[in-house]
């Protein structure tokens, strides 16, 4: 019985010293993503609040906390204040498998990757109900938009996901970061390159980001699914947005960019590579949204669809065609 | 009472509750998000008894997926429920005797086969024991022709849900990104010289 309770405290203990760091983050990736697209027009950003403007997280956080939470009149109460959490919880939930070193991991899965997927397509509910339960046009045909391109763009993210378990034989992420052990030659970027590039973009699109944010579309539907949210619950949906953005980073860098391994083989290898590559890839979701116009929705459905299904298939294709025939140093099929 | 035994009865508790409330809800978007609850904790149940792949892609396939389509489809079509209760008395002799027999079935099916003596609880998995490793190992060996068949079936079944539903119409205006992108000047642009009209 101690034991039981032990476990369930250290448990407990392990997840906030995952949610605290990562709830911190998205804090300040609002900041650096005001900074970055700041600078990449040359302007200076937010600047007024502490040192060069590093207090603006906090003075936003504060601002949405002391705001009132209006219900629309004709809502449904209950839906409307529960997709929030339903756009929250499932962002939060996957962080569970995530290897951040070798061995330091909530929940060491052998599904990991299903799980991830499972995790990550949970998320349109909190959209489609947002868009539901509060009983505006607007908000509504966001949330059509974002089903039709989740489903779509979903569909070429799992046959990426496909590629990558093949060459590392796991479903485990651990074991699929030890698989691309042995330098940066190595890494699965290389021989999944298509794969990765597919792979990023629709996580690009599945987060709802800039240029494939027409679920929020300011200059056509104001806002898209949250128009109507105002307060701490706009504040939630906006703190899953961004909990996701680093989730697709870091799922990135842990299946295509070797995680927590150095770039050279052995040398210095540890969480500080895993945290550098999920802020760069990070980086790119903040340069995409300064660098390109919004994509036209049948263009969205076009690229979903056309391209990135095509191209994830064919990839499939030649990566069993090289496990079989063992070509390459990276097709090696490990045990 | 263990303490897996408890959340058994717990998870089956909230599945059978949510499981009636998809068909006694008024809003058909509830009844959707209701069957949503349902699956998940049958998912909960199925990781119980370690079948982890199957859990997680009920989750994945079911959840994440199929119900989507469903909440799109329900909440774009304006169901209005009174019609469809007007003829609830006239059918619900038919209703019940369909009950009944579906009833017997399952209590001659339940009753005789599915003892408890026959099936003795299953013995638990060492540690190393990968679930998913051991489905794959049996579905692309022993059962490669049966899922070949199934793979195919739901081919046939893609491909017919897209002729059904695929109409075309002659007067859509659609662009070719090919063809713009391989635009020249010449196609596009017509210099006209000519003289100012006025000094």
């Amino acid at each position: 019985m101690i034991d039981t309770i032990l476990l369930l405290i250290t448990t407990i203990l392990k997840i906030v010293a995952i949610l605290l760091p990562l709830i911190i983050s998205v804090a300040y990736l609002t900041l650096a993503e005001r900074k970055v697209i700041g600078s990449m027009q040359v302007r200076i950003g937010p600047n007024r609040v502490g040192w060069k403007g590093l207090g603006q997280p906090f003075a936003d956080m504060f601002k949405l906390m002391t705001k009132e939470v209006i219900i629309p009149s004709n809502s449904s109460r209950f839906l409307f204040l529960t997709a929030p959490i339903l756009s929250l919880a499932p962002a939060l939930a996957a962080w569970a498998v995530m290897p951040f070193a070798d061995g330091l991991v909530l929940a060491d899965v052998n599904a990991g990757l299903l799980y991830i997927l499972a995790m990550t397509s949970l998320g349109v509910y909190g959209v489609i109900i947002a868009g539901w339960a509060s009983n505006s046009k607007y908000a509504f045909l966001g949330a059509m938009r974002s089903a039709a391109q989740i489903v779509a763009y979903e569909i070429a993210m799992g046959f990426a996901l496909i590629g990558v378990l093949m060459v590392a034989g796991s479903l485990n992420l651990g074991d699929i970061v030890r698989a691309q052990s042995g330098g940066f030659f190595s890494w699965f970027l290389i021989p999944l390159l298509p794969l990765a590039v597919v792979y990023f973009i629709s996580g690009v699109a599945e987060t709802n980001r800039a240029p494939f944010d027409v679920a929020e579309g300011e200059s056509e539907i104001v806002a898209g699914f949250h128009v109507d949210y105002s307060g701490m619950a706009f504040a939630v949906f906006f703190l899953a947005e961004y909990a996701n953005m680093i989730m697709i980073a870091a799922l990135t860098s842990v299946m295509f960019l070797g995680g927590w391994l150095s770039p050279i083989d052995g040398f210095g290898d540890g969480i500080h590579w895993f945290l550098i590559k999920t802020a760069f890839c990070l980086f790119l979701f903040l340069w995409f949204r300064a660098t390109f116009p919004r994509y036209r929705y049948d263009q969205i459905m076009r690229l979903g669809w056309k391209i990135f299904i095509p191209v994830t298939i064919v990839w499939i294709a030649v990566i069993g065609f090289a496990i079989y025939f063992e070509i390459g140093p990276w097709f090696q099929v490990r045990a | 009472m263990s303490f897996e035994i408890f959340i058994f009865y717990v998870f089956s508790a909230i599945l059978v509750f949510a499981a009636s409330r998809v068909i006694t809800v008024r809003n058909p978007v509830f009844a959707a998000m209701f069957l949503v609850l349902t699956f998940f904790t049958c998912a909960g149940i199925w990781m119980l008894l370690e079948a982890e792949f199957l859990a997680i892609t009920l989750v994945l396939v079911y959840v994440g997926a199929v119900m989507v389509l469903f909440l799109f489809v329900v909440m774009m079509l304006d169901i209005n429920v009174e019609p469809l209760r007007e003829g609830f008395v006239s059918y619900l002799p038919v209703g019940l005797l369909v009950g009944a027999i579906m009833l017997i079935e399952m209590v001659i099916l339940v009753t005789r086969n599915f003892k408890s003596e026959q099936f003795p609880a299953p013995a638990r998995a060492d540690e190393g024991y990968s679930n998913t490793e051991a489905l794959g190992q049996l579905l692309y060996s022993k059962y490669l022709f049966q899922f070949e068949v199934a793979a195919v079936i739901l081919l046939v079944a893609i491909v017919a849900a897209i002729a059904l539903t695929m109409r075309r119409r002659p007067d859509t205006k659609y662009q070719t990104p090919s063809e713009q992108i391989n635009v020249t000047k010449s196609d596009r642009l017509r210099v006209v010289q000519m003289p100012s009209e006025k000094q």
